[in-house]
Parts: structure tokens; C-alpha cells; sequence
């Protein structure tokens, strides 16, 4: 099968991991989790281009196993006591009268150290989905397809990860540089030398590319009267605060349902309207933004397909999404069809481009003779 | 196009009070459309304040005062600000790289397009079209950073045509780029003129390679006044000039020859007062081998950046190494001082060998001053730098003061490094690598943003350096600093010594790397002052 390479739009790829991490959190069946992130890793590893930001999909698998680690050891050490059977038995520490509902050491059961193994299972998994994200989409052209309004953040944001490489190098230059005049000597001093020709270089330079994209026409605006302005702050602000609020209901099943479905939605309306009212003023165009192609739908769908599924599972047989700590976990046919639907994409997505450098005619310029 | 009415310009202080001199002050110039403007001038005089007013970084982006008016297309730029002009002066910088605000060519290109807010179907075929003008097509997808020095610059000025500006304005160009890149960029500004009728004013110090197709010259003169008017004419008195028309001067040829060709045609009567013989070059005295190297290697990664390279420094000899961007000039000075990386090979400086020292060690045999010589410096004032140099060297006090004093007298002691001129920043550096008192010295592009007094200058110290018994090197693309300079040349070419040897042969043997005076008068003759001292030996 000989597709041609392409990048798929980055919303495709965030929609797919977010269904994921929306199932994972929905769970704390660790075969389940196990299975998805996974597919995540199969996915990343068929899809993922050959760019800077396609390497750090092996530090959040890092990560992950620390937040495991730090999880059961926090679980086994501060957690409640849950019951026999006891796998170690540690002396208690007696805590004060305040601290009542805290415990510190004391015997280690079978069952803490199990919810401590699965809730962190659950956070490693979404964060596992996060990384995916991270990998498989260009941040790039994920800050391109941005909101008219949002322009000036993406801006800055590509500005930063284009100057962040340079810093590195200066840094690298400046320490080389530092030897030719004898011996660093230590502390403050030689941290000095370090950061003050560094800072000064990052100093001229950003003052150099803000020249510069003041000539290209960068902030050339309409105008907006007072009155706009607040308008718009307003309704980003309201915006913001009902998405949080509901967001909260939402993840927490104790608050009543209607304050989270709704809050929600209501903060969604707002924000999309601030933003529309802050998009009116913008008169710049994009140059071949990306778009949504069959395969990049699908791809979304896929992550939606995901979310939603869990919750019918877990409506239909809810011990296999939260099995109870004293058996074996089992999973269920549906179960493993959410997870077929989360490897889709390594399928149904295009190939990555790569090698987006073509074979260099000119010798290239060095980054600095010292790397 | 362009009209300057009594333009002055001065910075202010923080309170608003007036900080130093006039940078500019009375100019009067028109720029008519479709002309090509070469401004010129000592460095630091202003050519840049003066190239600002044009796209109203100055004053709106660098503050101070402006008085008088600058009309472009009609519009005052003193009630504009930058970016509501961009559609009409387009504007490149020194440094391509650090102007860049995206990374991939084509983005770049369009950049400027979508703050204009064009229809997506007018931006494709923008930059299509400019892709296609510049010789850019094949690496449209490439990252800025991948590219080299040349390709830069073109995807620069690209980025600023796709808005079709009526005027565009470069300050130095080419100031970072090899001969060939160079070449390359002014190429394509001389098809811009011819093709689209742009109006350009570009600011160059390598003023030869502009003047043969500039309309008008504009010198900007210390204290800040302009004078501007055809090339041929204010250059019999214009304090700096490319070498042919010092040898046009001093031939005492009118008009005077802007062209290599010109200044051929003109040939006749010079040549017969020369006489044939190229000047016999007083013969060095081949001193001790200070430094001897030996199949040298650095790599970077799989990337070989020098190969096997053997060199031998003799006390009293200036050796330029030259060679295109990219080709290990750096990295082989880097490798010789001994702090940089090496894969194999040996150094031999007095016995040892630089990599086996600690850095204060290896800096007593060889120093080194770095492209970028401000990387040394982290103080706040010239003085505590000596003073720290004196320290770190275990000196005398008062070492590196006296040192900076014979290689750049009445730098001020109180000043900040940053706010020297290029040159007298250079001979700091200089200054404090020899406190070290090593007897090799390597510099890396020291010409940079110097003009041609200032590479004189520097030119007279390298040589006292090595009349004193140094070896110096240096790695530099001038090749008229080169003709000047230096006793021999070593040419690398993807790491490897392509040819080496006697500067006279090394350079006639490529027209690439000719300077000149030897392009008019043939093999052997490489620099004006070489001219003028036969004609005063014969009269």
C-alpha cells in the first residue's frame, strides 16, 4: 500500500488521544488500561514523523511509570487501612490529635497497594494519551488552526519554541567561548560569565525578530472601540469560568448533574462567542491552513467512538470497568472492541511525510562550529 | 519614491533629554523610482538609523528624535508606524536567521502575506511565483535552520517580496556570507531592479561588488550629513572605497573605474609605468614551527567536519585559511586551540599538545578569538574586563590595558564592551587573548562589520603581531583582507586542504578567490598599497 505521506490535521490526532484519556480516566480495570495505552503505542509508533517533538514519546512512558511507582508508594505508606489480607506489617507512627484521618506507616494490605497499583494505571494511561497527542501532532500546525483570536498566544508560542533551540545553542557557545579565557572558576562568578553573555545574545535577537516582524506588517489592526474591547474580555472570562466550573461537575460524580452538563455547555457558549467577537476585528488570512480529510474524520471519530463506548460499558456491566479489588479483574468482548477502535487509527491514518528536509544541494550552514 | 526633507536624528536619554550628537542631521535626499541606492559610509556613522527612516523602525520601533520629514510613496512615515507600511517598503536584516519568524520556507514566504490579509488563492500564487524568482522552488519544504548562509538571505528578501513592496531596503546583506552567497544575493537584487523595477536601498561594506550597478551613491559622513549623488563622481573623495577605485584614484583615472572591466579598458598607460615585472616580494625569513599539526579530524556525530588535515605555523607568518560556509574553517581553529572537539590526530605546540592541557594552560600556548567575540566578554565596563583578563592570566596589571591601548589606542575605560564600535570590541578580545602572551594566535572572521580602514587597521596589528614572532591565523572570507594580509593561504573545501601554499600563487590560481587589483593588472599584483609603492619607487 503506497499512500502518500501526509500530516494529518492535529485536532484529528488530539480528538483520538483525548477519547482515549477520557476512557482511561473512566476506568480502573488495569487490563483494559493496559490494552489501551498500548494501542496508543502502536499507533504512535506507526504514525509518528521523523521531527524533534516525534522522539519524547519514551519519556512519558518514564513518567508514567514514575507517577505507578509514587502512587502505590504513597498508597502503601499514608493509605487507610482497607482490611485483610496483610501483605506487610510496619509499626504505626502515632500522629497527634489534629492529624486524625491521616495514618503514617502501619500494616500494608493487599488492597491498598492494589487501588494505589490501579488509580495509578488510570493517571499514568491519561498521561500516556497526552504524550501521544504531543508526538503524533505537529504543535506547530496544531497552534496554526488556532482561533483568529488566539493569533497573537499562537504566535508568541512558535516564537518561543523557534528561539528555545537558539538559546541552547548560544548556551553551548558561550561555555565553549568561556575556556578561551582561562579557567571558569566557580559559583556565581562562573555562573555569570555564562549568563550574561547568553542573555544579552537572546536580548538582541528577540529585539531583532520583533524589528523585523513589525516591518512585515505583524499587529497592523482595525479598530476597536472601548466598548468592543469589554464586551469581549467579558465574555472569555464568563466563558472560562462556566467551562471550569463544569468541567469540575462533570469529573466529579458527587456535585448534582445539572450543574455540570449545563454549566458546561453555557461556558462553551460564551468562550466560542468571546472568541468570535475577538476574531471579528482580526483582517489576516492563513496561508494553506490545515484541513479535515476523510482519514483525519475518522480519526476523530475514533477517539469519540472511544469516549462514549466506556460509558456504555460501563452502564452495561460496571465491574468491568471498576472491578472490585478483592477478585481478578475480567474483560468482556465490548471492552476489547473499545480498544480495536483506539488502534484504528494506526490503519486508518495517512503515513507521516518523512524526511521533510530533502536531500541537501548546498552544503548546510553550520549551527555554530562548536555542537 | 523616496523623499528626505531636512531629516534629523538624534537618541534621547531616559528623561527625554537629548543623549549625544546629531546621528543624522540635514539630509536632503530623493530616491527616484526604479533606482538602485548604495548607501556607504565609515561603520557607525549612522547608514542604518538612515536606512530605518525609511520603514519607520526609526523612530517608532527605536526611539529618539526625529525631525524634518521622510515621504515614501506619498506617506509620512512620522505619523505611520512600521507595520502599516509594510506594504509598501519591504525590509532585510543583517542576520536572515534571527529575523525568521517561522520555520519552514514556504510558511516564511507567506508570512508577511496573511498579516496583509490576502485572499489564500493571491497567497499561493505569490508564493509560487516568488519561489520560482528567486531559485527557491526546490526547497520549499526545508527548515530555515537547515539552509546555508546564501539561501538564507534569499528566503529573507522573498519573505518581504511576496508583499510586492514598492521599496526594499537591506542593511548589509551580505556582511555574514562567503564570496560565492554573496555573490548570489546581489545577483538576484541586480535581476530585482531589472525585472520588477523595484526601488532598492541597500547599505554594503563590500562596496565592490554594488557600485558597478548602483544609480546613486549615498555617503553618510560623520556628524550625520549626507551627501549623495553618481557613483563615479563622489567617490574621487569618499572616505571609503573599494579597491579598484583607490587604484583609480591613484592612477589618477577620470571618471573613475567602477568595474573590473572598466578599469581593464583604462589599462594602458599604468601598465607601461609598472613595467611587467610583478614587485618581487620581500622574501620571509621562514621562522621557527611554533604549532605543527598532523591529520587532524573533527566530527560531529556521522558529519565530518575536518579531514586529515596537517598544517605547520611558522613564527612571523600570517596564514589566511579560507573556504566557503560550512567548510571547517572553525571547527579546525577550535581543534587547534585544543578546547574544541577533536576525533584524532595531534597538535604539537612546544612539545605538548593544547587538547592535554587545562584551558588556562592551553590558552598561554595558543589564543583564540571567536566569531562571535563578544561571547567573551560578561563585564560591565572595558576597564574591570583588562583588569579580569590581567587576573586570569596572572599578568602584570595593566597588561591588558596597554596591550588594548597598542592595538586600539583611547578606547574609553569607562565605557560598557557593548557599546564599543566592532572594531574597537575586536581589539578587546584580541587584547585579552594575548594577555595570555600565547605565540599562535587564531582568529575566526575577524572582518566582520569592519570597513575598509577598520580592516586596515586591523591588517597592521596581525602583521605586528607576527613581525613580534607570533603565527597568526586567520579565517576570513575577504579576500581583499587576505591580499593584504597574509604570507600564505590555506583553502578547505568540506573539510579537506585543497590547495595551500604561497598567498600570490594561491591567489591568482582561482578567479574565485582573485582580489581586485590583481583581476585588473594580472598574476602578482594583489593589493593597492603594492601598486602605490612601485609607482613611487620608479618616480
Amino acid at each position: 500500500m503506497t499512500r502518500p505521506g501526509r500530516e494529518l490535521h492535529p485536532g484529528a490526532w488530539w480528538t483520538w488521544a483525548l477519547g482515549l484519556a477520557a476512557c482511561a480516566s473512566a476506568t480502573t480495570n488495569p487490563w483494559l488500561l493496559v490494552l489501551l495505552v498500548l494501542a496508543a503505542g502502536v499507533v504512535v509508533v506507526l504514525r509518528r514523523g521523523d521531527a524533534p517533538w516525534a522522539l519524547g514519546f519514551r519519556y512519558y512512558a518514564y513518567l508514567a511509570l514514575l507517577v505507578i511507582v509514587l502512587r502505590v508508594f504513597f498508597h502503601a505508606v499514608l493509605g487507610g487501612d482497607q482490611g485483610a489480607p496483610y501483605w506487610l506489617d510496619l509499626p504505626s507512627v502515632p500522629l497527634p490529635e489534629w492529624a486524625a484521618g491521616v495514618r503514617l506507616l502501619g500494616p500494608v494490605s493487599a488492597s491498598t497497594v492494589l487501588s494505589g497499583l490501579y488509580e495509578g494505571m488510570r493517571l499514568a494511561a491519561i498521561l500516556l494519551c497526552v504524550g501521544a497527542a504531543n508526538t503524533l501532532a505537529n504543535p506547530r500546525r496544531l497552534l496554526a488552526s488556532l482561533p483568529p483570536a488566539l493569533y497573537e498566544v499562537g504566535t508568541a508560542l512558535v516564537v518561543a519554541l523557534t528561539v528555545f533551540p537558539q538559546l541552547v545553542e548560544s548556551v553551548q557557545r558561550v561555555r565553549t567561548a568561556r575556556r578561551l579565557r582561562g579557567d571558569a572558576g566557580t559559583g556565581v562568578r562562573a555562573l555569570r560569565r555564562l549568563v550574561v553573555p547568553v542573555l544579552e545574545d537572546a536580548l538582541e535577537r528577540s529585539m531583532t525578530l520583533a524589528a523585523g516582524m513589525d516591518t512585515r506588517g505583524y499587529g497592523r489592526s482595525g479598530d476597536r472601540t472601548r466598548g468592543q474591547r469589554v464586551v469581549t474580555g467579558a465574555l472569555l472570562l464568563a466563558g472560562l469560568v462556566g467551562v471550569g466550573i463544569g468541567a469540575y461537575a462533570v469529573l466529579d460524580p458527587t456535585t448534582p448533574g445539572l450543574l455540570g452538563g449545563w454549566m458546561l455547555a453555557l461556558g462553551v457558549l460564551l468562550a466560542a462567542g468571546g472568541l468570535v467577537s475577538a476574531g471579528r476585528r482580526v483582517r489576516r488570512t492563513r496561508y494553506r491552513p490545515p484541513q479535515w480529510h476523510p482519514a483525519d474524520l475518522a480519526v476523530a471519530a475514533c477517539g469519540v467512538l472511544v469516549a462514549v463506548g466506556v460509558q456504555l460499558v460501563a452502564q452495561s456491566d460496571p465491574l468491568v470497568v471498576n472491578p472490585p479489588l478483592g477478585d481478578l479483574p475480567t474483560i468482556t468482548l465490548p471492552a476489547l472492541a473499545l480498544v480495536l477502535v483506539a488502534l484504528a487509527p494506526a490503519v486508518l491514518a495517512p503515513p507521516p511525510p518523512l524526511d521533510a528536509a530533502a536531500p541537501a544541494d548546498e552544503p548546510a550552514r553550520p549551527q555554530g562550529a562548536l555542537r | 519614491m523616496i523623499e528626505l526633507r531636512r531629516v534629523g536624528f538624534r537618541h534621547l536619554d531616559h528623561d527625554g533629554r537629548p543623549d549625544g550628537d546629531w546621528v543624522l542631521r540635514d539630509v536632503d535626499l530623493t530616491v527616484e523610482e526604479g533606482e538602485l541606492v548604495l548607501v556607504a559610509g565609515r561603520t557607525g556613522v549612522g547608514k542604518s538609523t538612515l536606512l530605518g527612516t525609511l520603514n519607520g523602525l526609526v523612530p517608532h520601533f527605536t526611539g529618539g528624535e526625529l525631525v524634518g520629514d521622510v515621504l515614501v510613496d506619498g506617506t509620512s512615515i512620522r505619523r505611520t508606524p512600521p507595520r502599516e507600511l509594510a506594504h509598501l517598503v519591504g525590509s532585510v536584516s543583517q542576520d536572515p536567521l534571527a529575523g525568521f519568524v517561522t520555520d519552514s520556507v514556504e510558511e516564511e514566504l507567506a508570512y508577511g502575506m496573511e498579516q496583509l490579509g490576502l485572499a489564500p488563492a493571491t497567497m499561493r500564487r505569490r508564493v509560487e511565483e516568488t519561489l520560482d524568482l528567486l531559485g527557491l522552488a526546490g526547497l520549499r519544504s526545508r527548515s530555515l535552520r537547515s539552509l546555508s548562509g546564501g539561501q538564507q538571505q534569499r528566503v529573507a528578501i522573498g519573505s518581504v517580496l511576496t508583499m510586492h513592496p514598492r521599496v526594499l531596503v537591506l542593511d548589509e546583506p551580505t556582511s555574514a556570507l562567503d564570496p560565492t552567497a554573496a555573490e548570489d544575493v546581489l545577483g538576484t537584487l541586480r535581476r530585482l531592479v531589472e525585472d520588477l523595477g523595484l526601488t532598492v536601498v541597500v547599505a554594503e561594506h563590500r562596496m565592490e561588488r554594488v557600485v558597478p550597478f548602483a544609480d546613486t551613491l549615498v555617503v553618510v559622513e560623520p556628524g550625520g550629513r549626507v551627501r549623495s549623488g553618481d557613483p563615479a563622481r563622489l567617490l574621487q573623495d569618499s572616505p571609503v572605497a573599494p579597491p579598484i577605485v583607490q587604484l583609480g584614484r591613484l592612477a589618477g583615472w577620470d571618471p573613475l573605474p567602477l568595474s573590473v572591466r572598466d578599469a581593464r579598458r583604462r589599462l594602458g598607460g599604468l601598465r607601461g609605468r609598472l613595467g611587467e615585472l610583478p614587485p618581487a616580494d620581500l622574501p620571509t625569513v621562514p621562522g621557527e614551527v611554533l604549532l605543527r599539526a598532523r591529520d587532524v579530524s573533527v566530527a560531529y556525530g556521522a558529519r565530518v567536519a575536518v579531514d586529515r588535515v596537517g598544517l605547520e605555523l611558522r613564527a612571523g607568518e600570517v596564514t589566511a585559511l579560507m573556504g566557503r560556509n560550512g567548510s571547517g574553517k572553525s571547527s579546525l581553529l577550535w581543534a587547534l586551540q585544543g578546547t574544541g572537539r577533536r576525533r584524532s590526530g595531534r597538535v604539537d605546540v612546544d612539545g605538548r599538545d593544547p587538547h592535554d592541557l587545562s584551558s588556562s594552560e592551553a590558552r598561554r600556548m595558543v589564543g583564540l578569538v571567536p566569531q562571535t567575540a563578544s561571547d567573551l566578554l560578561y563585564l560591565e565596563t572595558v576597564d574591570e574586563e583588562c583588569a579580569a583578563a590581567d587576573h586570569q592570566a596572572s599578568a602584570p596589571a595593566g597588561t591588558c590595558r596597554a596591550l588594548l591601548d597598542r592595538l586600539a589606542p583611547g578606547v574609553p575605560g569607562d565605557h560598557h564592551p557593548r557599546d564599543l564600535s566592532e572594531g574597537q570590541r575586536l581589539s578587546l578580545v584580541l587584547a585579552i587573548a594575548l594577555s595570555a602572551r600565547p605565540r599562535v594566535l587564531l582568529l575566526d572572521e575577524p572582518t566582520r562589520g569592519l570597513d575598509y580602514a577598520g580592516k586596515d587597521a586591523l591588517a597592521g596589528v596581525l602583521q605586528d603581531l607576527a613581525r613580534d614572532g607570533h603565527a597568526v591565523v586567520v579565517a576570513t572570507h575577504d579576500v581583499e583582507f587576505v591580499a593584504e594580509v597574509a604570507d600564505r593561504v590555506v583553502v578547505l573545501a568540506g573539510g579537506e586542504v585543497v590547495s595551500s601554499g604561497d598567498v600570490v600563487q594561491v591567489l591568482a590560481e582561482s578567479p574565485a578567490f582573485s582580489p581586485q587589483v590583481s583581476k585588473v593588472l594580472g598574476e602578482g599584483w594583489l593589493t593597492v598599497p603594492q601598486v602605490r609603492d612601485a609607482l613611487e619607487g620608479m618616480s
